[in-house]
């Protein structure tokens, strides 16, 4: 008798849990499905398609035009719109290292491996991003320097959700949801803070600190300006050092800290000239360069014997 | 005027890469040394990836070298016949270099050993030549020409077998230590980019007894190939082999080099010495103050082959 009643007990238990669990789900659901919901379309359009590198690049600066149409006049007069444009390098895995005292000199002891690190960053808002979007949402769009996601760990879980600011094409599983909420949403569980994630935490700091010092991130408020009620322009300043290969131009636009929708352009960062030329003679033939780069020295070491001769 | 580096990425002033070159061009014709163990931590210094400095140094160092080789063969002071024994050695002796420069920088240790040899090998030889010199110039003060030779006197290295006689040299030795040599010599040219030729110099006149006016031409001979061997393995394997920068560093080199080669004639050989043991020694020092220092940035950002990125 006593087993037949704690039965029914059992089966409500489970039925509050997965109440809670699906609750948990829709809130996390919640600002994906308020994305579908505006009216407002957005577009934006660079200033080049193609940024050449010289031998005399000196960094230079982007200019995005944005066109907002539909927008709630009532809302833009009161400028409850925001909109943050990021110029986001190509990704690559990085390793970090640190350096530790160890027997009197500072040896490099532990390291972390970044599996998609953007080579460099470049932002634009019209407010503080604090302003503009709570933390989780910034971490989920992987938006500001210190939301930046750098894929530091596999993501677990449902993958095949590719990050708001990597390329569709690409298709690499890549942290969109920030770790913890993606480990509770595959475990139907509430959002935890996780452990172990400080250690970690560090070297990704120290990565976003170097590459700030050296301005490859950098990020500016009140650098998108609205031309006209519907017109915008984004000044993104790239660094000297900008690395080649495809970049990617995104908007994000929000209306009173909801995340309505993202539009991004390619733009194809690349050197030219003599430099690419050599580089590209480096990369496919190693030997014979490396040949020719001997051969220019013997040259050379002989035409200045040859016009130096003093004995 | 600041030029784009293809290899390294880096935008540098000509007029400092070129005078960087005529500066180590000077000591390395007033040596005999090619340079490289000067201008591989300059270029370091001067923000240059280290994997590109060490690369683009063993190329830089030959051109130096053949500038100064050819002013010695014109002299006769290069014994072909023993610059050759160490090449054999030295060839191999370089691709095992660039293979454990290659694992070291996936490592990423390549920095710390690069200076951590720069700092034992330097610190030691400084030192010891610093001594040795110090001692012939008070002992040669009446007499003499400032040589090591002492007659009738023989370490260790004259008792090993398969001797070959060096005539320009005046030696009958084993080929073993030459070979020996000749192989380390190739190893620090793969992981340091130098020619090796602060080793060679004082390894010939002290284990092998070579007279001093021979030992630079025939170092510079041999560090011509060395570090030719280097470069292409560097081109090859790492792609670290930036051909601009060398070529400015060479541009200033060549020139360097003639007036060093004159103004070695004017000094004595132990004076030579001493002076070179000198500047080994504060480069050496140099090094070993940074491996010591706490740097302002502990972490450091490199892709998985240890390339920077």
């Amino acid at each position: 008798m006593t087993g037949a009643r704690r039965k029914p007990r059992g089966t409500l238990r489970n039925r509050r849990r997965s109440a809670l669990a699906l609750a948990c789900l829709l809130s996390l659901a919640g600002p994906t499905a308020d994305a579908q919901e505006g009216n407002e379309s957005f577009e934006i359009g660079l200033s080049t398609s193609t940024i050449s590198i010289t031998s005399d690049f000196n960094g230079a600066r982007l200019v995005v035009f944005g066109a907002l149409d539909n927008a709630d006049a009532r809302l833009l007069r009161q400028q409850r719109y925001d909109i943050v444009v990021v110029l986001i390098g190509p990704r690559r895995p990085v390793v970090v290292r640190e350096k530790e005292r160890t027997f009197g000199i500072w040896i490099n002891r532990g390291s972390e491996t970044f599996e998609s690190v953007p080579g460099s960053y470049a932002l634009a808002a019209t407010r503080p991003l604090a302003d503009i979007a709570r933390k989780e949402l910034r971490e989920r769009l992987s938006l500001g320097i210190s939301d930046l996601q750098l894929g530091s760990v596999p993501p677990p879980g449902p993958s095949g959700q590719p990050a708001v600011d990597q390329p569709r094409d690409k298709g690499a599983p890549q942290a969109n949801v920030s770790l913890a909420e993606r480990r509770a949403l595959a475990a139907g569980k509430p959002v935890v803070s996780m452990q172990g994630e400080s250690s970690v935490g560090a070297y990704a700091e120290a990565l976003k600190r170097i590459r700030e010092a050296k301005g490859l991130y950098n990020q500016r408020v009140g650098s998108v300006q609205f031309v006209s009620p519907t017109l915008f322009r984004a000044d993104l300043q790239l660094p000297a050092d900008l690395p080649t290969g495809t970049h990617t131009a995104r908007a994000y636009l929000f209306r009173s800290g909801v995340f309505i929708r993202e539009t991004s352009e390619p733009l194809y960062v690349r050197k030219s000239g003599f430099e690419s030329y050599i580089d590209d003679i480096a990369t496919r033939y190693g030997i014979l360069y490396g040949v020719g780069a001997v051969l220019l020295a013997i040259f050379t070491g002989w035409f200045g014997r040859l016009v130096f001769k003093r004995d | 005027m600041n030029l784009y580096l293809p290899i390294a990425e880096i935008s540098l002033n000509v007029f400092v890469l070129v005078g960087m070159g005529a500066a180590v061009g000077f000591i390395s014709g007033l040596f005999g040394v090619g340079g490289g163990f000067l201008i591989t931590p300059l270029l370091i210094f001067y923000n240059i990836p280290p994997a590109v400095a060490v690369a683009t140094g063993a190329n830089q160092v030959i051109a130096a070298s053949f500038s100064g080789a050819l002013a010695h063969y014109r002299r006769g002071t290069v014994d072909l016949r023993l610059g050759t024994v160490l090449l054999i050695g030295g060839l191999f002796g370089s691709a095992g270099g660039v293979l454990l420069f290659t694992l070291l920088r996936r490592l990423g240790q390549l920095d710390l050993v690069v200076s951590l040899l720069y700092v034992v090998f330097l610190g030691g030889i400084g030192g010891l030549m610093l001594v040795e010199s110090a001692q012939s110039m008070l002992r040669s003060k009446s007499q003499g020409t400032g040589e090591v030779r002492r007659p009738g006197q023989h370490s260790w290295v004259h008792g090993l077998p398969l001797k070959m006689r060096f005539h320009r040299s005046k030696l009958y030795v084993s080929v073993l230590p030459v070979l020996g040599l000749g192989a380390l010599i190739g190893v620090l040219a793969g992981i340091m980019g130098v020619g090796g030729g602060f080793i060679a110099v004082p390894a010939m006149i002290y284990l092998l007894r070579v007279p001093t006016s021979v030992v630079i031409g025939t170092s510079l001979f041999q560090i011509i190939f060395t570090a030719a061997a280097t470069t292409i393995l560097q081109a090859a394997t790492n792609r670290t082999v930036d051909v601009v920068l060398a070529f400015l560093l060479m541009l200033g080199g060549v020139i360097g080099a003639q007036f060093g080669t004159e103004a070695g004639r004017k000094l004595r050989g132990d004076q030579l010495r001493a002076l070179l043991a000198l500047l080994v020694l504060a480069v050496g020092l140099r090094l070993g103050y940074q491996l010591v220092v706490q740097p302002q940035e502990p972490f450091t950002i490199t892709l998985p082959t240890g390339e920077t990125g």
